[in-house]
């Protein structure tokens, strides 16, 4: 049913365009009942959204070659899973659900803040609205999903790097990410053109900040996982294009998160804050444009389009909007109050946040250069990890530092006799575990041993600040000590699961140094009853098997695993050549020791007549520490987001109050 | 036409008319409302708002400084040196909305 496809976005289409020009004039002209309209057309149009998106996935479902879409990207073979995942593998799939999720949370958001944008942040409407008719203009007229062709035999299949579960989970929580970002950012906007600049903005979209932020964390976590086993070099993160277009919106999120709460705490930043927001949400814009473009170079990049001017002028729209605006608020957003100390917790912020955008910053030119070079000179040059691992070492090492030090230092100002007491602690573990690891070797990668003694600093300053606040709220008579433990996260959400994120990079940090700076490569011809020897670990290689898949043929040396003279099993790794899709990818061999968070790595490189193999076996230290990471992360996020009734109701009290002494 | 393409269209057209029923609902629900403006806030409004902000950013800071102060992250000087104009900051915000910067229509609430 293409053409109902089809006609539920022309809908969509026409409820947008509506929203944005109601909106805009009820917002201007100050007409309720206007407005409600509007934002209605809004709610309306997730729904016609929705409708385009189903007739999307039946079709994925069932096959029906006579969507181009469906044809290019599955095939009868196909597992069903990785058809109807092709929604978000095609161009025109992931601009469908780009504007899916986007209709989705702007419906939520506006349900959510009924009051807030109904007569305090009316322009919050024709801004979303504004957003979506983009997304829904390239989806009608430019890159449609609805597009029919006779019908082929079979469809051509899909890229066989993308036939991974975790890049089945990837693009949907990247987008969550992405397109979360705009309901802050709408808000924020909203709140500049209505001169609503308190921080009821900031309230309303608190949550949605966080999630959209941990959803993009989550999913570059995910990404790398996949990048770890399907692209099967040995690494996670390789400062792929793609890769970094994730991180730069999440590290500038990271800047906002911290800087918004000094905007709370202490009226200040409110300049810095909104440029942040839009910042990352044109980062967000940014980084689908890098991944749909077909701009890119890249492992990660499955799409070549005409959609890349498309998005360049939103791109600069949206920058020149934004900017323009700001300007012109500028006298409304000028702090009232200064900051009292550079050794306060402010300060701290403040110098992360330097850092973080620092970071951003020169990421962004990484990926700038090669495409800026080759426009100006006619000569792409590229931009290495050497370059982009000297800086995250740079803006790194200091950020992590300050990561420890911030929640050490008492708002407002602190005495550097109180600082050195609260100190201390941290940096005697840190120095102890820093002198431990370089007699134990560790100084081979200066660097990785900095990072492992600034791990420790962070972990140690966060361990006391639970132990501090458990003992202050035990001693005040709040039960037990884990009653006051719980007492304590209940209370302070957002503090004490932002030490939970805390703890998740510091875990994540210690796996990354592991792998970049302590992994072993060893590489050999195998015949069958050879072994190779690397970190302790024997290799013997059994022979091949071949065995015809559902939809590919698949190829596999096996290797007989010991350590220590103990037989430890076997592990299989090789080849996979898929038959509609008529290439070959890398499916290599992984043995995990949770105990030690160990990898072994393997990959089968080549196959030769004579029975022998080509193998690459690399042991990545720590490197299941990354994964187990995105655990903690999501678990902290989940506890700073979690709802809390008694500011809700501070908030409510303080609008109850406007409202009686109006009617006195 | 075949039938699927006829179930089709029929389809998008019953989603367009709901889609314009639901669009028209503040209309339809009040055809002829009372008062049709939306809500602003008079700046007198804005600046009461602006004190219990004020007021409650003052309570909260000190609530945290004296958290703080309890877990021994700031010392008895640091606590002294900042209560005291937190507490007047908190109470100036309290005295002006208590006071009444101005009324909605414009005249002194005392």
């Amino acid at each position: 049913m293409p053409e109902l496809g089809r006609a539920a976005l022309v809908v969509a289409l026409g409820l947008v365009l509506y929203a944005a020009l109601a909106g805009g004039y009820a917002a201007l002209r100050g007409r309720r009942r206007l407005l409600d309209s509007a934002r209605n057309a809004l709610f309306a149009a997730f729904a016609a959204t929705a409708a385009a998106s189903v007739v999307l996935l039946v079709a994925l479902g069932t096959r029906d070659f006579s969507f181009v879409t469906v044809a290019r990207s599955t095939s009868r073979e196909l597992p069903i899973g990785y058809a109807l995942s092709a929604f978000w593998a095609t161009q025109e799939g992931s601009l469908l659900l780009w504007l899916l999720v986007l209709t989705a949370m702007a419906t939520a958001a506006l349900a959510l803040n009924r009051r807030l944008t109904s007569d305090v942040l009316p322009w919050t409407v024709p801004i979303l609205a504004g957003i979506e008719i983009f997304f829904a203009l390239l989806l009608v007229f430019v890159s449609s999903p609805f597009e029919t062709a006779p019908a082929p035999a079979d469809g051509l299949g899909l890229n066989p790097s993308l036939q991974n579960p975790y890049m089945v989970a990837h693009p949907p929580f990247l987008y969550l990410g992405y397109v979360g970002l705009t309901i802050p950012f709408a808000f924020a906007m909203a709140a500049l053109a209505s001169r609503r600049i308190d921080e009821r903005w900031i309230v309303a979209t608190r949550k949605w900040t966080l999630g959209a932020w941990a959803f993009l964390g989550f999913a570059i976590l995910v990404g790398a996982k996949w990048a770890y086993e399907e692209v099967g070099w040995g690494g996670w993160y390789a400062w792929d294009p793609v890769e970094n277009a994730a991180l730069m919106p999440w590290l500038v999120g990271t800047a906002y998160l911290h800087s918004v709460m000094v905007q709370e705490k202490k009226d200040m930043l409110r300049v810095w804050n909104v440029v942040l927001i839009a910042l990352t949400f044109s980062l967000s814009l940014f980084g689908t444009f890098l991944t749909r473009s077909g701009i890119l170079n890249s492992i990660h990049s499955f799409t070549e389009s005409s959609i890349g001017a498309w998005f360049l002028g939103f791109i600069a729209l949206v920058v020149a909007a934004s900017v323009t605006l700001i300007l012109v608020r500028l006298p409304l957003l000028r702090a009232r109050t200064k900051l009292e100390s550079l050794v306060s917790r402010e300060a701290a912020f403040l110098y992360n946040n330097l850092f973080l955008v620092a970071l951003a910053l020169t990421v962004l030119w990484g990926v700038l250069y090669p495409i800026l070079s080759a426009a100006v000179r006619g000569v792409a040059l590229t931009v290495g990890p050497p370059w982009f691992d000297f800086f995250a070492i740079v803006f790194g090492l200091p950020l992590v530092l300050f990561m420890g030090l911030g929640p050490l230092i008492a708002w407002r100002k602190a005495s550097l006799r109180s600082l050195g007491r609260s100190v201390a602690w941290p940096s005697a573990a840190a120095l102890a575990a820093g002198a431990g690891l370089l007699a134990a070797g560790a100084g081979s990668s200066p660097a990785g041993l900095v990072g492992y003694t600034f791990a420790v600093f962070v972990a140690a300053a966060i361990v006391l600040e639970f132990a501090r606040g458990t003992r202050a709220r035990h001693a005040l008579g709040d039960g037990g000590w884990a009653a006051s433990l719980a007492g304590l996260v209940g209370r302070n959400r957002r503090r004490y699961g932002g030490y939970v994120i805390h703890a998740a990079v510091v875990v994540l940090l210690v796996g990354a140094i592991g792998i970049g700076g302590f992994s072993t490569t060893r590489e050999a011809k195998l015949a069958p009853g050879d072994s190779v020897r690397v970190e302790g670990y024997t290799l013997r290689l059994l022979g091949s098997t071949q065995e015809r898949g559902a939809n590919a043929s698949e190829v596999r040396a096996q290797l007989a695993v010991s350590r220590g003279g103990d037989d430890i099993g076997t592990i299989s790794a090789g080849k996979n050549r898929y038959f509609a899709e008529q290439q070959t990818s890398n499916e290599v061999g992984i043995r995990t020791d949770w105990l030690r968070a160990e990898d072994l790595f393997v990959i089968a490189d080549q196959f030769n007549s004579d029975g022998s193999v080509f193998v690459k076996v690399i042991v990545n230290p720590l490197v299941n520490l990354i994964w187990l990471a995105g655990a903690i992360f999501v678990g902290g996020s989940l506890v700073a987001m979690w709802p809390d009734a008694r500011e809700q109701r501070r908030l409510e009290r303080r609008f109850a109050e406007q409202k009686a002494f109006a009617r006195a | 036409m075949s039938s699927a393409e006829i179930a089709a269209v029929v389809l998008a057209a019953i989603l367009a008319a709901v889609c314009v029923v639901f669009v028209s609902r503040p209309f339809l629900r009040e055809p002829a409302p009372s008062g049709d403006s939306l809500d602003d806030l008079t700046p007198g409004e804005r600046e009461r708002l602006r004190l219990a902000e004020e007021r409650d950013r003052a309570l909260a800071a000190l609530k945290e400084l004296e958290f703080d102060h309890r877990t021994g992250k700031v010392s008895d000087a640091d606590y002294r040196e900042q209560v005291g104009p937190l507490r007047r900051q908190a109470a100036e915000a309290i005295r002006a909305l208590d006071i009444g910067v101005e009324r909605p229509d414009g005249k002194s609430r005392d």
